[in-house]
């Protein structure tokens, strides 16, 4: 049997479409192999009822500390923080009306907000901070060059600069984390290295109280999104539109 | 054809003379062998061959960590089979190399001063010692 050209011409055509067909079908049901379906957005929720720093605990901040080699340096202008006490009217200006008068007289822990929209990240002249997928705002230090840029849009204060080296300040040194060197910028990485673990932050395993509830925004089942559903919250600044990750309930 | 003499001892001064420093050297034992590397005890095999490692081991670090900061891949599948944790300080020199015993005596015999990556990934040996 032999083939026409029209024939040949036909099936030729009939097969490309089929092809095309294939990869548009494929394209608009199934998402990228290898990927979660349910979209991540870590996140936590900072419960005063619960938070006993009132009665002077640092479990938190020393489990902060001690995970990652944060320096103590006495001098407060060359402090490093990543969860720190911050002290009102700099947690929740123009929401004071709303707080608990402890809330108003002492200072309340505070870290990075891992915002949705990051300012920090969009001033980094080097790409050195990120916002991840998973919504962790990241830093690649190697590629920090120490301008500052982000520090001065962060409205949170929420990144330190290493004014000097920080070696001599390291009060617990572990060989697990990587330190940081004279002039880059570090804060809070919502222990993305232990995310990747399966685990979850070590200020959210060292509250004796349960006070810091961790979990993933998207997902409405998680432990945080009921507890924000049940009880009040409050973001910080929320005026600037920057959409905090850090809830923290009153 | 007066001169021969004269021009074969200033050879043989010139020849003394510009090879002064390499025959001393040799006659005193002056010449540095290869660095004595120590090799890990237990450890019989790296992430990847020897040669490779000598000439590449920088690059490979670099990969690394770009990998584990800026795509959150943090294992690696070495050519060997195995799968590492991409870490300078936990898997080169937590699980094999003490640096100052290996990385530091070549880097120190080539001339290398560059390398700052310990300064911040310290070797877990050198940590534990300096601790109180």
């Amino acid at each position: 049997m032999s083939i026409t050209r029209k024939g040949f011409l036909q099936v030729a055509g009939a097969s490309l479409l089929a092809l095309a067909g294939e990869k548009l079908v494929g394209s608009i049901s199934s998402p990228e192999p290898g990927k979660p379906s349910r979209p991540t957005r870590w996140g936590m929720a900072v419960d005063f009822q619960k938070c006993r720093w009132d009665k002077g605990c640092d479990r938190c901040l020393d489990a902060c500390r001690q995970a990652h080699n944060v320096p103590i340096i006495p001098d407060a202008k060359h402090e490093v923080k990543w969860v720190w006490k911050e002290r009102e009217p700099n947690v929740f200006p123009q929401q004071s009306l709303l707080l608990p008068a402890a809330i108003q007289s002492q200072p309340v822990p505070v870290l990075c907000n891992h915002c949705a929209q990051p300012a920090c990240t969009r001033v980094c002249p080097t790409e050195a901070t990120w916002k991840r997928e998973d919504g962790v705002v990241m830093m690649d230090w190697h590629r920090c060059i120490g301008c500052r840029y982000c520090m001065a849009a962060c409205p949170y204060g929420a990144r330190s600069f290493n004014w000097s080296d920080p070696h001599p300040y390291l009060a617990q040194s572990s060989a697990d984390f990587p330190t940081r060197a004279k002039g880059v910028v570090e804060k809070c990485n919502l222990c993305e290295e232990r995310l990747a673990q399966g685990e979850r932050p070590a200020c959210v395993e060292a509250c004796a109280e349960k006070a810091l509830v961790f979990g993933n925004l998207e997902d409405p089942e998680s432990e945080v999104r009921r507890v924000l559903a049940s009880r009040y919250s409050l973001q910080r600044r929320p005026e600037l539109g920057t959409g905090p990750s850090i809830y923290y309930l009153i | 054809m007066r001169d021969r003499m004269l021009i074969f001892c200033g050879l043989a001064l010139f020849v003394a003379v510009f090879t002064y420093p390499v025959l001393r050297a040799a006659t005193a034992g002056l010449v540095a062998g290869p660095p004595d590397m120590q090799l890990p005890a237990t450890a019989k095999q790296c992430v990847a061959d020897t040669p490779y490692m000598r000439a590449n081991h920088m690059q490979l670090l670099v990969n690394w960590r770009e990998d584990v900061v800026r795509r959150d891949i943090r294992q690696i599948h070495a050519p060997n089979g195995k799968v590492y944790s991409a870490s300078l300080a936990n898997t080169c020199t937590g699980e094999c190399h003490a640096k100052e015993q290996f990385c530091d005596r070549c880097h120190t015999y080539s001339g290398v001063s560059g390398p700052y990556c310990w300064d911040c990934h310290r070797d877990p040996r050198l940590v534990a010692r300096k601790a109180p």
